[in-house]
């Protein structure tokens, strides 16, 4: 049996839309800002996760987008949670969060520095959230690119995959800055092809993110 | 007493973003950590920040915070026995 | 396919050159002294670079007004790496990798006058860095948390072996900020005195800055190696060690596994001096049966230097390395975790020819790494 890495799922979230494997999802009341939106996504799916408060709108976004991948796809039932890594990147790392904690430091008079939002000011926060929510106890790394770079995420994950160590990975570009926000999240397994199974099934390859992602 | 514990559950329910929580389900008696709110580190570091921005009360060594937010009647009593 | 860890450079208050590292730690001297800033009433103990002493080394190869204090920092300890070995990052073979965990954050905080705000942006902190060297490939950046630079380290070895680069330059670097200091401080994880990593007595972090950089290359540049390396989560807390170590014992045993070294001879350990991080690496070490093997922590000496940690402490274990040197883990008096350890109280020589590195950070991160010598 040949087992190849393929993409089994895909979700894409942007000015207030969404898409699962390339179908548009209906969103009960998109014309919101960006952090309402967030909120309304989170009831539509019934997470009842109420840690999702205390996130920020990057790692909010995170969590709604790789929820997306591995509630929508036909990978196996069984596989080893400490062999799910997570790679991602993005173009302006926790720079809204940034800003956020140094509102609280710029004034002397009402200097109250909140453990709360500088615990967020790290990008690799997300991959934190989202390996404890679903107990992805894998390989870990965070990029910093100017945009999003497929050929790149796809070497550094195929690397991973060729390992023992490694089975799955989430992998995906988030960003946020200001109102400008996207996310874009792909789960990867490496499984039997001809057992394809329903949903997405495609090859890992650079140009298939590519095309996937635009 | 009553309308600090109000204000109180008001200020934890906003600053610990404890959304999907409606005052009237906080025991003012129950624990806050563990079992009663669930809350964690981070949130405890946070009722520090509290209890000095709304309060204007600092806690001088951390270690007393445990007994402090054991609850919310005996943060009202540290806050009422603190006051300047 | 092997890669090689060759040419290195240490940008600290100890010194510009590793050499001079080497020689200050020999000397037992310490970069953490109590400092006041202009922000704070508070007197806090962290290692800063002078900013007279970074301009008069920088005013030698540019100008000092175009870069900020971070850039300078990269661009010098770059420059050494390169110079050292005749790398040149115009070739397409060659890449430039950067870890840091705030890059340019005192633009953000508004510290220079006449810097344009994008240099916040970590893309382009790192461009303004490659474009010093006419890097042919936009450099890479890792950002993740207190593992960044270890974690640089191990994607450049994956990079070379998978046959993307021949040459991969890692520089790891951050400041200490206003930012920073006012953020550790209200996690109640910063020290007033010398941190004392693993001591009974320890009161946790003191902030530091650095910049240190690494080649590894495909090339037989050296006699040592980095045999292997992996990072592995918690998925426990976003902020807390995990209590029983699982992500830093899964790192460490992934790692050993793959190296098929015999034996660690000692351990370069993450060590920040708070309570539970210390607590956390003692029982992963325990759990992998590695507490009796010599260990140190540089972070008394340089402090936590954030996303330049991995790569400062692997270049000053790849020199304990070759000059058989165990280094004394400055700030350890005595025992003071669940699980003993044997940490290092003098520095003494001793033959020695394998290391075990590990680092853990914010968002439940872990990673370990092996370095051998050929």
């Amino acid at each position: 049996m040949i087992m190849e890495a393929t993409i089994v799922s895909y979700c894409k979230i942007k000015n207030n839309t969404v898409w699962v494997n390339g179908e548009k999802i209906n969103i009960d009341n998109n014309s919101v800002d960006f952090s309402a939106f967030l909120v309304n996504l989170y009831r539509q799916m019934n997470l009842n996760y109420p840690k999702f408060f205390k996130m920020d709108n990057l790692c909010k976004l995170g969590i709604l987008a790789a929820e997306m991948v591995i509630q929508n796809n036909s990978k196996s039932e069984n596989f080893e949670k400490d062999k799910v890594a997570i790679f991602l990147a993005n173009n302006s790392s926790s720079i809204e969060t940034d800003r956020n904690h140094i509102k609280t430091i710029v004034n002397k008079n009402d200097y109250f520095p909140s453990p709360a939002v500088f615990v967020y000011t790290l990008p690799n926060i997300i991959i934190g959230e989202i390996a404890i929510k679903h107990k992805f106890t894998g390989e870990n790394a965070f990029f910093v690119s100017e945009t999003f770079d497929a050929n790149f995420m796809h070497t550094y994950a195929s690397i991973a995959l060729q390992s023992r160590h490694t089975t799955d990975a989430v992998c995906g570009w988030i960003n946020v800055d200001g109102n400008e926000y996207e996310a874009f999240m792909y789960y990867i397994e490496k499984k039997n092809l001809n057992k394809a199974g329903n949903g997405l099934n495609t090859h890992h390859t650079a140009e298939m993110i590519y095309k996937l992602y635009n | 007493m009553s309308n600090l514990i109000e204000t109180l559950k008001a200020q934890i329910i906003e600053q610990l973003n404890l959304a999907e929580l409606k005052p009237e389900d906080i025991d003012p008696n129950a624990p806050l950590f563990g079992d009663g709110l669930g809350l964690d580190s981070i949130d405890a570091l946070e009722l520090i920040v509290l209890l000095e921005k709304h309060h204007g009360i600092k806690i001088q060594d951390p270690k007393d915070a445990k007994a402090i937010f054991a609850s919310l009647q005996s943060m009202a009593d540290y806050i009422i026995a603190n006051k300047k | 396919m092997i890669t090689y860890l060759g040419a290195n450079n240490i940008i600290s208050p100890l010194g510009f050159t590793t050499a001079q590292n080497l020689e200050a730690l020999a000397r037992g001297e310490v970069a953490v002294k109590k400092q006041q800033f202009h922000f704070s009433e508070s007197i806090f103990c962290c290692s800063k670079i002078e900013d007279s002493t970074l301009n008069s080394y920088f005013s030698a190869i540019s100008n000092i007004t175009t870069y900020t204090n971070l850039e300078k920092m990269c661009i010098l300890s770059i420059q050494d790496v390169v110079q050292q070995s005749g790398i040149d990052l115009k070739n397409k073979e060659n890449l430039l990798i950067i870890s840091t965990t705030k890059g340019n954050i005192d633009v953000l905080e508004g510290v220079y006058k006449n810097m344009d705000s994008n240099r916040a942006y970590l893309p382009v902190f790192a461009k303004t860095v490659g474009n010093y060297f006419g890097c042919a490939i936009t450099p890479l950046v890792v950002s993740n948390a207190c593992i960044s630079g270890l974690l640089a380290i191990i994607a450049g070895k994956r990079l070379i072996e998978n046959g993307n680069y021949k040459n991969i330059i890692v520089c790891g670097a951050d400041i200490v900020s206003e930012f920073t200091l006012s953020g550790f401080k209200s996690f109640n994880a910063l020290s007033d005195e010398p941190s004392k990593p693993f001591d009974k007595n320890r009161t946790g972090i003191n902030l530091g800055e650095a910049a240190s950089g690494i080649l590894l290359s495909s090339d037989e540049i050296s006699s040592i190696k980095i045999s292997a390396g992996n990072s592995a989560n918690d998925a426990n807390h976003i902020s807390g060690p995990s209590r029983n170590g699982d992500g830093l014992f899964n790192a460490v045993t992934k790692t050993l596994e793959d190296s098929k070294t015999e034996t660690v001879d000692f351990i370069s350990a993450h060590g920040t001096a708070t309570e539970f991080n210390d607590e956390m690496e003692s029982v992963a070490f325990s759990r992998a049966k590695l507490d009796h093997l010599p260990l140190n922590s540089l972070k008394g000496y340089y402090g936590h230097t954030l996303g330049a940690a991995g790569v400062l402490e692997s270049v000053i274990a790849i020199n304990s390395l070759a000059s058989n040197t165990l280094i004394k883990s400055m700030g350890f008096e005595l025992q003071g975790t669940s699980h003993e350890l044997n940490v290092i109280k003098k520095t003494e020589q001793k033959t020695i020819n394998s290391c075990l590195k590990t680092a853990s950070g914010f968002g439940g991160c872990n990673a370990a790494a092996i370095f051998e010598k050929v």
